[in-house]
């Protein structure tokens, strides 16, 4: 005891040194590097070893023959089946790139295909101008982008004097898909606005209709309405009426999304404390004018997610008209594994359509991630 | 007093309009004026449309007889059954696949929730490319790709059948499996199982008063597994094992004997089960972040282990968070098993709004029958969820 207080030394372990004689200590645990990384996010526990292991089994049994498959072994050129096999043993692009026209633009006339090319080349200058805040001159982009589907639907369908007239059965392939998405997606938003607003108003008859309406639509499968409207719905037209198909999936599809997010902007309507309401009301505003001015900026805002989660539904839906007959991307692939020149190359063309269709979803909700971050001005509850 | 000499210079509409009260009601009446005369208008043009082509509104199609085969039936049905056999068979089938769908998706939706919240790096982010690639590609394709799957790349029956001599068959055709053969004994069995599920349950409300009374904690999970487990098992035995199973055997091309599940029904079932896991994985994810860590340190610091504080802290929280998008899911899951018609599984929508419809003539009929049913079990589904959601949500003060 005197020891110790006599001869201040480290101790360690009960342990008593003389100065300068301390051993050296084991050096600092790593905590940055890759075999750290490894420990910790890998082989932390018993549990997480098995995990990894499983993990690494299933990765290694999957990923190198589908990577195999998709491009190593893969045929790119061909005239016909045999040939890829011929060649390869993998799956057989050819066959994709040979059809590639009719995924895009379905039966459209051959000669009139820069009609869609230019409607493409139209609705990426409408999204630059709507995606991008930082645009210059956005104000009259967001114009242009309103007109967007009417100059559209003009330069595809065409009125037989300035463009010729393509009739819609021709229409087909991802032009189909956008068409039908952009209009779903250009019309439902306003739509289910003014639905969401009339499900939250005071007045019970059009509180009555809209729920009516939103619960009506919700509660039945979409197939089912495009059935209604590929079978009944000229039984209510005037007698006589002939209604383009397209133009009834387009209706259909519309409806059917703008319940969707008026039930979304309804969750955005309801996190408005009461008090922007009344605030709205004790500026002297009209009715229209505080819910555009005060109300709805932050509805919407709230809602942005929910919306955007409701377009890649939308858009992922229009494939399911291949049910009535509508030859999208799907459709057109499924009609292609009857040609004998390439006889049932069903793996190819789904992968192939299931890219594409993850591209445009997966982008989609990236972005509203982004939207999300940068309109989180704070004022979170 | 004063309001009254204000008004008094006579009656003008544009003075009803800026009051609010007369001004809601005029509102109203319009609304019901519009929709009373659009509804007049498209029945006078449904009628007027009927007439032209000769067809009356009539619902007698459902009492003659549906003349074609359904290849998976729950009930017994023969092509001269009716349309509303039909229908009920399409039904019951559409109700099977939502069934299976539900509990699968539920499943796999909450181990792939959990692996995603895994420190596990790469458990973690296979599972979020799992869902990202799930959940972005149209379900429809997901039920074709596996469809073809499963048709061309399976073996026949006949290939099947004389490879191996295993009690499970995995064909083109289908999977089939043994099916159990009950004896009468077996209905001993049955009686045990119900009589371990009453015990269960009043074992539970024991183990509660005595917890309240004296703070003791019975073990009731165990308890209650051993019992629903082990009275049938014991009865099974004593009674003779009254229970034997009948394996699918190769009969020419296809195989008798056993259950089989249809490739449609499987590719259906699969395709629906992971597509909706991949939306309620996050759902779950979600929920379980939306937790505060502080809550479990709260209950490690009262001294209840691991388990109890998430059986009993956790979970109980994250599910109110859960369990309203968790419905809308269970919707969404039973409203896409329409898409069966695309593979030709014979659900609601392909027997009495696909085959009838095309005999029959009768869309406006055949279409109102498929609407409302659909109508029907999404508001079930969803009052069956409310009155679930009431039960677990927060009792405040």
């Amino acid at each position: 005891m005197t020891d110790t207080t006599a001869t201040p030394s480290a101790t360690s372990g009960g342990q008593t040194y003389e100065p300068g004689t301390h051993p050296d200590l084991p050096s600092p645990v790593r905590t940055e590097g890759p075999i750290f990384w490894i420990q910790k996010n890998l082989l932390s526990s018993p549990l997480n070893v098995v995990l990894t292991v499983l993990g690494g089994l299933l990765i290694f049994f999957t990923i190198p023959p589908f990577l195999d498959w998709a491009i190593f072994d893969a045929a790119f050129t061909g005239e016909s089946r045999k040939d890829c096999e011929a060649v390869a043993s993998g799956a057989c692009w050819a066959f994709i790139d040979e059809r590639l026209h009719l995924f895009v633009y379905g039966f459209y006339p051959v000669d009139e295909r820069w009609r869609v090319n230019l409607s493409f080349l139209l609705l990426a200058i409408a999204l630059y101008f709507v995606l991008y805040d930082g645009a210059p001159y956005r104000k009259y982009g967001l114009w242009y982008a309103v007109a967007f589907p009417f100059i559209a639907g003009w330069l595809l369908v065409g009125d037989g004097a300035i463009v010729k007239s393509v009739t819609t059965d021709q229409f087909g392939g991802i032009m189909l898909t956008l068409v039908i998405g952009v209009t779903g997606i250009a019309f439902s938003l306003p739509l289910g606005i003014l639905l969401a607003l009339g499900r939250y108003s005071n007045l019970p008859a059009v509180k009555l209709l809209c729920v009516c309406f939103i619960e009506a639509i919700r509660g039945v499968p979409l197939i089912t309405l495009l059935f209604v409207a590929s079978t009944m719905l000229n039984y209510f037209l005037p007698p006589g009426t002939q209604f383009d198909l397209v133009l009834r999936v387009l209706i259909m599809v519309t409806l059917f999304s703008s319940a969707y997010i008026a039930e979304v902007i309804r969750g955005g309507l309801q996190a408005i404390p009461k008090g922007q309401f009344e605030a709205g009301d004790s500026l002297g505003l009209k009715y229209w004018s505080s819910m555009r001015l005060v109300v709805l900026p932050q509805a919407l805002k709230i809602s942005i997610p929910g919306i955007v989660n409701t377009f890649i539904g939308l858009f992922k839906d229009t494939t399911l008209v291949i049910v009535i007959g509508l030859l999208d991307p799907l459709g057109i692939g499924r009609a292609s594994l009857a040609d004998i020149k390439w006889g049932g190359l069903a793996e190819e063309m789904y992968v192939f359509i299931a890219i594409f269709f993850f591209i445009c979803c997966f982008s989609m909700s990236r972005y509203s991630l982004y939207l999300e971050k940068k309109l989180h001005t704070g004022h979170k509850r | 007093m004063a309001e009254q000499a204000v008004a008094s210079p006579g009656f003008s509409p544009l003075r009803l309009w800026n009051d609010k009260e007369a001004r809601s009601i005029i509102i109203q009446i319009l609304t019901m004026a519009l929709l009373v005369a659009f509804l007049a208008y498209i029945v006078t043009n449904a009628i007027a449309n009927l007439e032209a082509i000769g067809k009356t509104f009539s619902y007698d199609f459902l009492s003659e007889p549906a003349s074609y085969d359904i290849n998976q039936t729950l009930i017994p049905y023969t092509s001269r059954s009716t349309h509303l056999e039909a229908a009920i068979v399409g039904l019951l089938n559409t109700l099977l696949v939502a069934v299976c769908g539900i509990i699968l998706a539920t499943i796999l939706g909450f181990i792939l929730g959990v692996l995603r919240l895994s420190s596990n790096w790469l458990v973690n982010k296979m599972a979020y490319c799992f869902i990202e690639f799930t959940r972005n590609v149209p379900v429809l394709l997901h039920i074709l790709l596996l469809h073809g799957i499963i048709v061309t790349s399976l073996p026949t029956p006949k290939q099947a059948g004389t490879e191996s001599s295993d009690i499970f068959f995995f064909t083109n055709r289908g999977v089939f499996a043994p099916s159990p053969q009950l004896e009468p004994a077996f209905w001993a069995v049955a009686i045990a199982f119900v009589a371990a599920i009453v015990f269960a349950i009043g074992f539970n409300k024991y183990a509660h008063k005595v917890q309240d009374e004296t703070g003791k904690h019975l073990p009731v999970f165990w308890v209650s597994i051993g019992a629903i487990v082990g009275l049938p098992l014991i009865v099974y035995f004593i009674a003779g094992m009254p229970l034997h199973w009948e394996t699918p055997a190769l009969k020419g091309f296809n195989f008798k004997g056993g259950m089989v599940l249809r490739p449609e029904f499987v590719a259906l079932w699969l395709a629906l089960s992971y597509y909706t896991a991949s939306f309620i994985a996050e759902i779950v994810r979600a929920g379980i972040v939306s937790v505060s860590y502080g809550q479990s340190e709260a209950a490690f610091a009262l001294g209840l282990r691991p388990n109890r504080t998430l059986s009993l802290i956790v979970v109980p929280q994250a599910l109110r968070v859960i369990v309203p998008p968790l419905a809308s899911q269970y919707m969404n899951l039973t409203k896409n098993s329409s898409l069966a018609i695309a593979i030709g599984y014979m659900d609601l929508v392909a027997t009495i709004g696909g085959i009838s419809l095309m005999q029959t003539g009768k869309e406006m009929e055949t279409m109102i029958i498929v609407l409302l049913t659909y109508l029907v079990l999404s508001l079930s589904i969803s009052a069956a969820m409310n009155w679930y959601n009431q039960r677990i949500k927060l009792v405040e003060r």
